[in-house]
């Protein structure tokens, strides 16, 4: 701990009652190495001890990890963007939660087709080959039965990939390697192997991109016992899920959506992470309870808009865990409003709106005061032409109808 | 398009119908433009664990008008798809072959439409071929009714089943399989046909390709893997991803054959050569050593892992219509002029079938439900809340 302010240069000795936890700085080196790079750096001791920094500049900043997330509100210190944070699109979100959790740890590599040189298909993994070398973002043959299998197998001597599907469909040819080696070695070894491995990738229906391609892979995957199942759906969201991916002892599988991928926010310079098995509350309210995930999400919202003008008041939550549910905040919104609209994209048949319901229903029937709805996109491959595939998955004009006869 | 025009009931394979179509056509021409006419390939073929064909193609004059056309035809259709594309007629994924025409051309002048073509998403050209017209390639591309798939495949997912073409498919390697059930069914019926199941060198690394062809050499199967190799699987070159980048001889115990891609000459011998070969023994491997210009799909610039000059540089030595076209003129089969008209016909043709399927109707909601089961299963089809019908599946 020493050695980080020796770096820092500064002479004011710490009380001996610091509250850092040596555990949450990086490693001094590095630190030092950035605070060179960053001459118009304000470091600052505050009076309890912990190290704030304020940046006079821009958007990239994460390398001090500030235990205090809202230094730059304090005392006489004004912050020259107007704003805290950053702005930036999904995918550099994700970049960034990647880049980091490679930076803070060696084991982590990554492995996909075209991630390295290329920079990865939807950019996900830009720059990253540049900057961690060709061991550490691997660039692999179509094969992805192998690679997959390969990365679970390095998963099990301790090692941390995260396997990127091109898109989430061409993980059915691992299928076998998901299910049986990724979920289940944990427990047919009693315990002995972790499978700490992320595999991520874009699914979901796109913009025309054929039946193959819009597959929602998370229906097929969600009976797999023993992997988690997170999907992300906002620029901060997706960052925090990714880092808590990496971090997690557990098979994580990260889904995103090929038309998020340019979404801009806001997110905080600090360092966060967010919980894998937690729901988000994207909008409070008291009438019925809107479930939904990733892309239905910004359906449902639209379609909120026009509730509201109606004089209806949706509560809307993101569920984010796909696998397991987050039934607290599920059931806590379902114990206030008593009504249940689950928005989805997978198809009717056997997706997560399915479970979904059948877990309500059996957990929280008593606190109902109609059926669950659920809509989901149509049981058919997604076709090709731009009217028949907006008619597979929900629009929120469907969305404003079904809250209006759940409401009455 | 000259080749759907014409039956394809013709039984000859060296004299394709379309031959005596364009003899009517050319002015010039004497009675002697499907004499034979002897062309030497300009590569030798590479053999694995079997004899090489002769280096002499027999063709004539007709033919090679006809490759010219057919080529020509094939460059302007995948041009004019990228305009679209730019113009968001085309949306989604839209992977185009222009540079390797000849490997389309070439193997349709060696076999018949009994003999079964599969291949992956980079299928306009090879749909084109096997009899697809220009309209059917448009209107899919455009999501409209009167394509071939009725607007619900794309550009993907192109068939024709009475062409024995059997797609169109987007995930990487998995329609290798698919050629060597087709090549069982073959056997299964005695039919004496064979079929070529295209792939990319991409694909060449899936372990489910050498698995079919383990298969197939064990029960001598009329299949033929024809490996496009373009160089790059998508932004990776083949050194990148394959440690043995000689994909005719990864067979192993398999005979192999490589080929210089772009001479559609070649490329006939080669499938002809193949055709009698699987016949006989069982699986061959065909490498065929082109290149495509344009990225892996439209949304790949194309020249992230690659430089201009390389592009440039096949383009000017081994383009194959320019090759076709000087053959053409050194043999004095046609003169400039005649070929410059020929090329402005096929570029009408081309914005003839545009604007035909830009009129073409959209797909009726009803279409949603049609081919999900074959028939009679009566299954309800429900609103997305499921209270509302809205089809009940035929």
């Amino acid at each position: 701990m020493a050695t980080l302010f020796q770096g820092l240069g500064l002479v004011t000795p710490l009380s001996s009652s610091n509250s850092f936890e040596s555990n949450k700085l990086l490693h001094p080196s590095r630190t030092c190495r950035s605070i060179s790079e960053r001459k118009d750096g304000i470091f600052v001791v505050r009076s309890d001890a912990r190290v704030s920094q304020l940046l006079k500049r821009r958007a990239r900043t994460h390398d001090l990890l500030v235990t205090n997330a809202v230094a730059t509100q304090g005392g006489s210190f004004v912050a020259s963007t107007s704003k805290p944070g950053h702005e930036l699109l999904l995918f550099e979100a994700l970049r960034e939660g990647l880049e980091e959790e490679m930076e803070r740890d060696p084991c982590v590599c990554v492995m996909g087709e075209d991630v390295g040189h290329y920079g990865g298909s939807y950019k996900v993994t830009k720059d990253l080959a540049t900057k961690f070398g060709d061991l550490r973002v691997l660039d692999t043959p179509i094969a992805e039965n192998s690679f997959t299998g390969m990365g679970i197998g390095a998963a099990m001597t301790g090692l941390r990939p995260v396997v990127e599907g091109m898109n989430m469909g061409f993980l059915l040819l691992a299928f076998n390697q998901i299910s049986n080696n990724c979920g289940m070695l944990h427990y047919t070894s009693g315990g002995q192997f972790k499978i700490p491995i992320v595999i991520r990738g874009p699914g979901g229906v796109g913009r025309q991109l054929g039946a193959e391609h819009s597959q929602r892979l998370e229906s097929y995957f969600q009976s797999i016992p023993g992997i988690q199942m997170v999907a992300c759906s906002t620029p901060y969201n997706a960052k925090g899920l990714m880092k808590a991916a990496i971090r997690s002892e557990n098979p994580v599988i990260l889904f995103e959506h090929v038309l998020l991928y340019n979404l801009k926010e806001r997110i905080p310079d600090e360092e966060y992470v967010l919980s894998l098995e937690e729901a988000e509350m994207v909008r409070p309210g008291e009438h019925v309870t809107i479930l939904t995930y990733s892309r239905m999400r910004y359906h449902v919202m639209q379609a909120a808009k026009t509730l509201v003008n109606k004089g209806y008041d949706p509560e809307v939550i993101d569920i984010r865990s796909l696998k397991p549910f987050d039934l607290h905040t599920i059931g806590n919104s379902v114990k206030k409003t008593h009504r249940v609209l689950i928005v989805e994209e997978c198809m009717r048949t056997g997706g997560i709106g399915a479970s979904l319901t059948a877990a309500i229903t059996e957990n929280f029937h008593d606190y109902l005061d109609a059926p669950v709805v659920c809509l989901s996109s149509q049981d058919v491959p997604t076709p090709y032409a731009g009217t028949l595939e907006e008619w597979t998955v929900v629009q929120p004009p469907q969305i404003v109808t079904a809250v209006e006869q759940l409401c009455q | 398009m000259a080749l759907s025009r014409v039956s394809s009931s013709s039984p000859s394979i060296l004299l394709k119908p379309l031959s005596s179509y364009l003899s009517l056509r050319r002015r010039s021409v004497s009675s002697s433009s499907t004499d034979p006419l002897t062309v030497e390939t300009s590569l030798p073929f590479t053999a694995h664990r079997c004899d090489e064909p002769s280096r002499a193609v027999e063709t004539s004059a007709a033919e090679l008008l006809s490759f010219f056309r057919d080529m020509a035809l094939m460059r302007r259709m995948e041009i004019a798809a990228d305009s679209l594309y730019k113009a968001k007629l085309i949306r989604g994924f839209c992977h185009l072959y222009d540079g390797q025409e000849a490997v389309a051309v070439g193997m349709e002048a060696a076999i018949t439409r009994k003999d079964c073509i599969i291949t992956a998403y980079r299928d306009h050209c090879t749909f084109l071929s096997r009899g697809g017209t220009l309209l059917e390639v448009f209107a899919e591309l455009m999501g409209r009714r009167d394509g071939c798939s009725k607007g619900k495949g794309g550009s993907m997912h192109f068939y024709r089943k009475e062409g024995g073409f059997y797609g169109g498919h987007g995930i990487v390697g998995a329609q290798v399989p698919l050629g060597c059930g087709l090549a069982f069914a073959q056997k299964y019926c005695k039919d004496e046909n064979v079929t070529f199941s295209l792939y990319g060198d991409g694909a060449a690394n899936q372990g489910q390709l050498f698995e079919a062809l383990n298969i197939s050499a064990l029960w001598d199967l009329p299949s033929i893997l024809v490996c496009e190799n373009n160089h790059y699987g998508m932004g990776t070159a083949e050194w990148r991803a394959a440690k043995s980048p000689a994909y005719y001889k990864r067979g192993d115990y398999v005979p192999g054959l490589k080929v210089d891609g772009m001479d559609a000459l070649a490329v006939k011998q080669a499938c002809k050569f193949a055709k009698e070969f699987a016949l006989k023994n069982g699986p061959i491997i065909l490498e065929m050593d082109t290149y495509r210009y344009h990225g892996h799909s439209m949304s790949d610039p194309g020249s992230t892992y690659r430089t201009r000059d390389e592009i440039s540089g096949v383009r000017q030595e081994r383009d194959p219509i320019e090759r076709v076209r000087k053959l053409l003129l050194s043999h004095e089969i046609s003169t400039e002029k005649e070929l410059k008209d020929t090329e402005k016909e096929v570029r009408k043709e081309v914005d003839e079938a545009i604007a035909k399927a830009k009129e073409s109707q959209m797909p009726d909601p009803s279409d949603l439900f049609k081919n999900v089961y074959v028939k009679g299963l009566g299954v309800e089809a429900r609103g997305a809340d499921r209270k509302e019908v809205i089809a009940t599946l035929p």
